[in-house]
Order: structure tokens, then C-alpha cells, then sequence
């Protein structure tokens, strides 16, 4: 089942990809400028079910890996998105039916549009977070306890690396990440090959016509002077935890992450009370005064209150408006073996996960 | 010191004679078509003042709306080339790329790619290829054209591939005006980009300003060095502002909230410049206005450099009320106020005419809206408190009290209490607010890079030396240097330590 993937939703993809980034996966800005040129060249994109997959389908698994900062200087290019495809299809000797991004929140949620555009192959509507994350072993393949192996890594000066073997997820993102940081911190990568059975049994499904109907939410209610952030929770089922001010944002990296806290004090009905959100790229914990209300794998998402734009770990500031969601995640990560993976024990939090949802 | 301060405004322009701290004669024309004959009418009233016995004016700083005017209208523009070293990166999304079409027309420009520029380190990305930039060269040449920008990745950080880039165009268009991106902008190579090529759009109308600037200068028989008002409330001597257009891009609110901090003693504090169409918050810290550190839209393109933090509010003595529904607008009347207000004779009702009404001020006749509903000039005067209140607090740096000074013709329309304000300050000679900003206006150096391989307090110190220089540079006298802001965030996914520091300085002009 195909379906083409109309020029219009390539806006509201970007913007309900920023939200579901929940923080982090950095801004979609220069990947949706990249899908809008090869559009205007006549390329077009078809999205696929993921139930349509056959069994021994090949599904490529892109991203584009690296520090957002280094991703606005050394601008992504489409071509090496789709150079990496092609190095792990010349190494499997095998095609690719179709491409999937590893995750739909934020920037590489458009990788695999990206990629499909240039290469003529179609979207799956899928993917393997339902949200951002920054490692390797926090997808739903990992939490399947699927192959992390190989993987493809272009850069733009001619070096791919193929990494034929990994010991764990972990050694996989440490060897990848140390050959993405050697060629200057960005890197295109196609992630280990699923075949249909896989994507079907473990991929996060409909991710891709999730985040365009979010995007679409915000956009229309902006349109209709309706609230925006009110938009967001309708469609996600989602629930407001707290409308406030950003009053400290305080920043440090260790051990590659971008971690740090940000304080927000309440206003409205929520005036006399702070709330910290704790990042490690995304938003991770929320606490309101000093309880913990919500955590991953719920996502943590900070909203501009006016305009319901999602707002980053590294870009939110002092005084922005600010209202804080939690929209509910996907089942699989909720499982026990989901939260071992990503629940706050994986972020160094020692709490139990409780969900906002439950 | 003596100083004449000039601000050109789309409206009014205003000038000043101080002689230290004090206003020896202001005067406020309207802006004329020419732009030049209302300066040149201010300069000869103000410059009056001074005898030929006297001493003579020491500087003359001078804020105008010429360069941003100029962008917004897609007019006064030059054909540009833009040459990015960046390649093999980038290929996909070349210069440009993000213009509105109308603005892209507007500077017809030539656009290069060539091989080369930085890593986040500092090292090549891949070796700069001489021949590709000469042979560019020879091509903008041979097109007549002698604006170029040139932008190589992460210039912030080491500026080696501009730096030779412009010498090797240099060799081959000798008359060329070339902006280097790392002069101007940010890490985010697109937006410096964007940053440098409206700066190399604008040269030749930033000389011609400056000559005509020159020119009405002497015809005043002022023979002082004259300087252009920077956005951020610093100055620059008026040939090298001339290089730089895109630095005097928000000289209007900055000399107001500068003008504000002058006339009110204040150094910290916020300050709410009222228009006819909308006003601007700003945050006075030491002084001086707030930077942003977002991006900044200007005439449709997305930039990111110098810019004072301004929220703007869709509120202005013009602003049209719904007399039906109460709403306030964001549509206005704008200059056509004089004719249009219903006090002053028109039919649309504005927030000038609840101000009358409520008796906030007097201005054209009272008797035509003695018989607005009581209720009507109730809420609207609510509404706008709603209004300011919002923005003052979104735009305030911490939950305590803070003093808001509200200046700018609409400044009747701020309420005299607003909850989360200590106090809102009027001040006299509020009309020439801007040109006394310009009168006392300093200079700054700047500093916006990656540090990497250094302690946390290696890199501050070494970027506030560095800052230090730079201002310097630009004319500030060492002794008198005092550091204004400094912010640092550190990098994801990068090794060494990296962080992102910005420092910045400010001090007196040095007089040789």
C-alpha cells in the first residue's frame, strides 16, 4: 500500500516531528528547506503501510548521527543520506525495498524522506522510537533484542565506514559514535538492515502520518486563533502539567550528552509552584516542586504557550512562556524490557517509572 | 565632550547638543523624502547653538532607518555575489536558499560553491583550491559586479578560508567590497551567510549615506569625526559603519532604550517604546539593550547576529478599536493618525481617542468623543494594561520588581501601575529620546565561538581578552573597557570539552 506523500504535509511533518522530539533530535528547519528543493526538482516521495511490508522485505534504517551545532555549519546533504543506503545495499548485495528514519522526532524524521526522495524508494509510516532518543540502544529494535549489526557511515569527504560486527547495541552506538566524532562530528548513517517481518513485529507503526496530523493540529488551530498547546493535548491525547515561565535553564556535557535542568515558575493555575525539567538531550523527568509527575519513555514535551511550537534542550532560554505536556508512548516502551532500555534508570534517574497515563 | 546626536526615523527626526550630561539644544523635524534636507535642517538648528568662540563639537553620532528601510522596500539594493567554502558540505542547500523570492530578485545574485573550510576544531575540512575561488572571481568580474560575501563553515571559529578567499578576489576585482561572514555573524553557517550577503547588498548605499551624511556635516561647517549607532547601542566611525550596514539594521529602538537609561539614570531596568503602529519591549542590562540570542527576521530573511531582544507588542496611538466588540487591533491607522483619529477629525476610532477620552492626555478635539460609552473606554484602557503587562513580564529577567520606562509618542497609552513593575517612569524630552541615545553612545567588542581543549575559566578569560581587543580595534579606549555579558554553553557530542562562549565589552571612545 503506497501512497504519495503530498508537498503540503511536508511542513506539518516537520512541525509534529519538532514536538515529538521532545526536546531534542534538533530542528527539522534545514532538513524541511532539503525535502522542499527536491520536491521543487519534481521528486516525490510515496509512504508506505508497514503491514504491506513482505516478510523478506529489506527496510534501510536511516539517521543522520552527530552534534546538532556541527549540522548548522556542515549543512546535510540529501546525496550522502542516500550514499549510505546504497554502501550497506553494496554490502548486503541485496536491494532495499524501502527506507524508514530511526526515529520520528525531530530533525531525522525527515532523513528518510530525505533519502527515499533521492533514491526513488518509499517511506515506511514507521519508526523505531515514537519519539527522540540519543542512543543506539534505545529503540524498539533494541528493546527486541534484534541484530545492531552492520551499519553504513558516510561522510562527505569520501570515507564509509562499515562496521560488520558489534558485541550489544552499546558497543554499536560507542564504535559509531567514535568514528562519527573522527569525521567531525556528523555523519550520514543507515543503521542496521530489518527485514518486513521485523519492522512489522517491532517497529513503532504510523509515526510518520502521526507527527503530520499533530503538526497539522498546531498549524490549523495558529490559523484559527485557536490554542495551539490545547491542539497538541486534544490530538495526542496528552495532558497539560504545568504553564509557567523558564526562570533558570543551567547546562553541562558529560559523557557526550547535553544535560541539564530547567526551572520553570508557574503562572495561572499554577502560580506558587516551580517545576525541573532534567534533559540529557531530550527532556527526561519533570518534577514538580521537587516531585517527580512525569518521565520517560512518557514524552516530556515544552511547548511555546503562544504559539505551540516545541521548544529544545538547547535552545530554550530565560523568560519564554512555556506550558509543559506529557504525551502518552508507545506500548513497547512502557514494557518492562522498554523501560530497562529507556526509562529514567537508563538516564541515571534512580526512580520508578510511573506514567503520567496510568 | 560635545556632542550632536542624530536620529532618522521613518517619521521624526531628532537631533540634540550635549556637552556632557547636558541637553544644550534639541529640535525634532519631520523626516523628509530626500531623507537629507531634514538632517541637514536639524544639524543647522542644533550646530547653531555652538558660537564661534566656543568649543568646537567634539563627535557626531548619527542612528538611521536607511539600511533596514531599504530591505524591507527591495529597493536601493545591489546586484550581489555570494562564494561559500564549504564544499563538499552544502551542496544541497546553496546561499540563498531561504530568501523570499521578491528579495532574491531584488540582488540578482551570482552564487559559488567552492571546495574548502573548517571542522568545529578549527582544522580544513578539505583543502581550500585557490584556482576555484580566482576563477569565481574572474566571473564576478567579468559580470560587473564588486559586492561579494564570502562564507566558509564554522568562520566563527577560524577565519583562514575567508580571510585568503578575499585576498585572492582582491587580486582579481582590485575595487571589490567584500564582507566576510565571520565579521558579522554566528555559528549557523545559512544565517551568517544571510547576514553577509544583505551587508554586501547594501554597500554601495551604505557609502552614499555616509557621503551624504559627510556632505551635510560640512555644509553645517562640522568638521567633527562622525559615527553611525550600532544595534547595540555602541557606535562605529561612520566609514567603517559604511562597510557594515547591517549593524545600524535596529539603531531606532536601540538609541530609544539607550535614551531612556540617559534620562533616567537608569542602567538596568525595561523600556517600552510606544509608536503609531506597534511598540517594542526591550531589557536595559548595564545600560545597554539585551542581545538576542534567536534568530531575527529582517525584510523575510532569517539571520542571526547582533540584534537587541526586542518583543514587539501590536499596540500604538494609532492602533483601531472595534467600537462594536471592544477588540484592540493589530490593525492601525499608522501617519494617516492626524487625519483619521476621531479626535482629530476622522471616523476611525484609535487608542489615541480612549486616551483622550479617559483624559490620559489632551490632543485635537475632546467634544468629538465626549460620547463614547464610559464602559467602552473602561475595558479598552484594561485591555491595553492586559496587553503591556504580558509582554513587560515575558520580557523581564527574573520575578522581582523591575522599573519600566516608557517613552516614544503613544507613551500616554502605559498605564502608570502594571503589576510586576517597581514603578513606570516617564521622562522629559521623551521626543528626542533617540537622538540622545545616539549622543551617548560607546563602543563595544564581541566575542561568539567555539572553545574546545580548555578549563571553563580558560575560555572565558581567553574570550574576554579577545573581546577586549576587538573593541579596542573599533576605538574604545582600553582604561575605560568593562565587560557587559558573558554566556556560555557547552557543546553535545563533541569531544574536548567544547563550549560555545560569548563575550562582550563595552567602553568609551577614544580621542587621539
Amino acid at each position: 500500500m503506497l501512497q504519495e506523500f503530498a508537498e503540503e504535509n511536508i511542513e506539518p511533518l516537520a512541525t509534529g516531528a519538532w514536538i515529538l522530539g521532545t526536546g531534542g533530535g534538533g530542528n527539522p528547519y534545514l532538513s524541511t528547506l532539503n525535502l522542499r528543493r527536491l520536491y521543487a526538482e519534481g521528486r516525490r516521495v510515496q509512504l508506505m503501510d508497514p503491514m504491506a511490508l513482505a516478510d523478506d522485505d529489506m527496510v534501510a534504517v536511516v539517521s543522520n548521527m552527530g552534534a546538532p551545532l556541527v549540522g548548522q555549519e556542515r549543512l546535510g546533504d540529501p546525496a550522502h543520506l542516500a550514499r549510505a543506503v546504497e554502501v550497506m545495499e553494496d554490502y548486503l548485495g541485496k536491494p532495499f525495498r524501502a527506507i524508514m528514519s530511526v526515529e520520528i522526532g525531530g530533525s531525522n524524521a525527515l532523513s528518510s524522506f530525505l533519502a527515499a526522495a533521492m533514491l526513488g524508494r518509499p517511506v515506511v509510516n514507521a519508526d523505531a522510537m515514537g519519539r527522540a532518543y540519543p542512543e543506539a540502544q534505545m529503540t524498539s529494535f533494541a528493546i527486541g533484542n534484534l541484530p545492531m549489526f552492520p551499519l553504513s557511515l558516510v561522510d562527505v569527504r569520501d570515507n564509509e565506514v562499515i562496521v560488520t560486527r558489534a558485541a550489544s547495541w552499546k558497543w554499536m552506538e560507542r564504535i559509531s559514535r567514535k568514528v562519527c566524532t573522527e569525521v567531525g562530528s556528523t555523519a550520514a548513517t543507515c543503521k542496521a538492515p530489518r527485514t518486513g517481518r521485523e519492522v512489522k513485529d517491532w517497529g513503532i507503526h504510523y509515526t510518520v502520518t502521526k507527527a503530520v496530523e499533530l503538526g497539522r493540529a498546531v498549524i490549523e488551530a495558529r490559523a484559527r486563533h485557536d490554542d495551539p498547546v490545547k491542539a497538541v493535548l486534544d490530538h495526542e491525547g496528552g495532558k497539560q502539567l504545568f504553564r509557567g515561565k523558564v526562570i533558570d535553564v543551567a547546562r553541562e556535557t558529560t559523557g557526550g550528552f547535553l544535560r541539564g535542568t530547567t526551572l520553570i515558575e508557574g503562572i495561572d493555575a499554577d502560580k506558587g509552584a516551580r517545576m525541573e525539567l532534567g534533559f540529557q538531550n531530550e527532556w527526561a523527568v519533570a518534577l514538580r516542586d521537587g516531585h517527580p509527575v512525569a518521565m520517560t519513555p512518557d514524552l516530556i514535551c515544552l511547548l511555546d504557550t503562544v504559539s505551540g511550537s516545541a521548544i529544545g534542550t538547547e535552545s530554550v532560554r530565560y523568560g519564554q512562556r512555556v506550558t509543559v505536556v506529557a504525551l502518552p508512548a508507545p506500548a513497547l516502551l512502557t514494557s518492562p524490557a522498554g523501560i530497562a532500555a529507556v526509562g529514567p534508570r537508563a538516564f541515571g534517574y534512580d526512580i520508578d517509572f510511573t506514567s503520567v497515563f496510568s | 565632550m560635545k556632542r550632536i546626536g542624530i536620529d532618522v526615523g521613518g517619521t521624526n527626526t531628532d537631533a540634540v547638543l550635549i556637552d556632557g550630561e547636558t541637553i544644550l539644544s534639541s529640535i525634532k523635524v519631520p523626516t523628509t523624502q530626500d531623507v537629507m534636507s531634514g538632517v541637514k535642517a536639524a544639524l543647522a538648528h542644533v550646530s547653531g547653538f555652538v558660537g564661534p568662540t566656543d568649543r568646537p563639537i567634539d563627535a557626531v553620532m548619527i542612528g538611521t532607518t536607511h539600511f533596514t528601510n531599504a530591505v524591507v522596500e527591495r529597493a536601493r539594493l545591489e546586484r550581489v555575489a555570494a562564494i561559500r567554502i564549504a564544499l563538499p558540505t552544502g551542496r544541497s542547500l546553496p546561499p540563498m536558499c531561504d530568501w523570499p523570492d521578491d528579495l532574491r530578485a531584488g540582488v540578482d545574485p551570482m552564487i559559488f560553491m567552492v571546495h574548502g573550510g573548517h571542522e568545529y576544531d578549527g582544522s580544513p575540512l578539505v583543502p581550500m583550491i585557490p584556482d576555484e575561488i580566482r576563477e569565481a572571481a574572474m566571473k564576478i568580474r567579468d559580470a560587473g559586479i564588486t559586492s561579494v560575501a564570502i562564507s566558509a563553515t564554522f568562520s566563527p571559529l577560524t577565519t583562514d578560508c575567508e580571510v585568503v578567499a578575499a585576498e585572492i578576489v582582491r587580486s582579481v576585482i582590485p575595487d571589490a567590497k567584500i564582507t566576510l561572514s565571520h565579521t558579522l555573524g554566528r555559528i549557523g553557517l545559512l544565517e551568517r551567510e544571510n547576514v553577509a550577503l544583505l551587508n554586501a547588498a547594501l554597500q554601495s548605499l551604505g557609502r552614499t549615506t555616509v557621503q551624504a551624511f559627510s556632505d551635510a556635516l560640512r555644509e553645517a561647517g562640522v568638521t567633527a569625526p562622525f559615527y553611525l549607532t550600532q544595534n547595540d547601542g555602541t557606535v562605529a566611525l561612520a566609514d567603517v559603519a559604511a562597510a557594515n550596514p547591517v549593524h545600524s539594521f535596529a539603531s531606532g529602538p536601540t538609541n530609544s532604550m539607550r535614551g531612556a537609561a540617559f534620562l533616567t539614570g537608569l542602567t538596568d531596568g525595561m523600556v517600552v517604546d510606544v509608536g503609531g503602529t506597534t511598540s517594542d519591549i526591550g531589557c536595559l542590562v548595564g545600560g545597554f539593550p539585551r542581545e538576542a540570542n534567536n534568530i531575527v527576521h529582517i525584510g523575510g530573511v532569517r539571520t542571526l547576529f547582533r540584534m537587541p531582544d526586542l518583543l514587539p507588542i501590536a499596540l500604538g496611538g494609532g492602533t483601531i478599536i472595534d467600537p462594536d466588540t471592544g477588540k484592540i487591533g493589530p490593525r492601525s491607522v499608522g501617519y494617516r493618525i492626524l487625519s483619521e483619529a476621531r479626535v482629530f477629525g476622522g471616523n476611525t476610532l484609535t487608542t489615541s481617542d480612549i486616551a483622550v477620552a479617559a483624559g490620559l492626555i489632551e490632543m485635537g478635539d475632546r467634544d468629538r468623543v465626549k460620547d463614547l460609552d464610559p464602559a467602552l473606554v473602561k475595558a479598552s484602557l484594561e485591555r491595553i494594561r492586559a496587553m503591556v503587562t504580558d509582554s513587560f513580564d515575558q520580557m523581564k529577567t527574573s520575578a522581582d520588581n523591575v522599573a519600566l520606562i516608557a517613552v516614544g509618542g503613544g507613551a500616554f497609552l502605559i498605564p502608570d501601575r502594571i503589576a510586576g513593575a517597581s514603578d513606570v517612569l516617564r521622562v522629559e524630552n521623551a521626543g528626542v529620546a533617540n537622538a540622545l541615545g545616539a549622543a551617548m553612545a560607546q563602543v563595544s567588542g564581541e566575542v561568539d565561538r567555539v572553545f574546545s581543549g580548555l578549563s571553563r575559566d580558560e575560555a572565558l578569560a581567553k574570550a574576554e581578552t579577545e573581546a577586549q581587543d576587538a573593541a579596542v580595534a573599533s576605538g574604545a579606549s582600553r582604561e575605560s573597557l568593562k565587560t557587559l555579558e558573558v554566556e556560555d554553553i557547552p557543546i553535545a557530542y563533541l569531544p574536548g570539552g567544547a563550549r560555545r562562549v560569548r563575550v562582550r565589552v563595552i567602553g568609551d571612545i577614544a580621542f587621539t
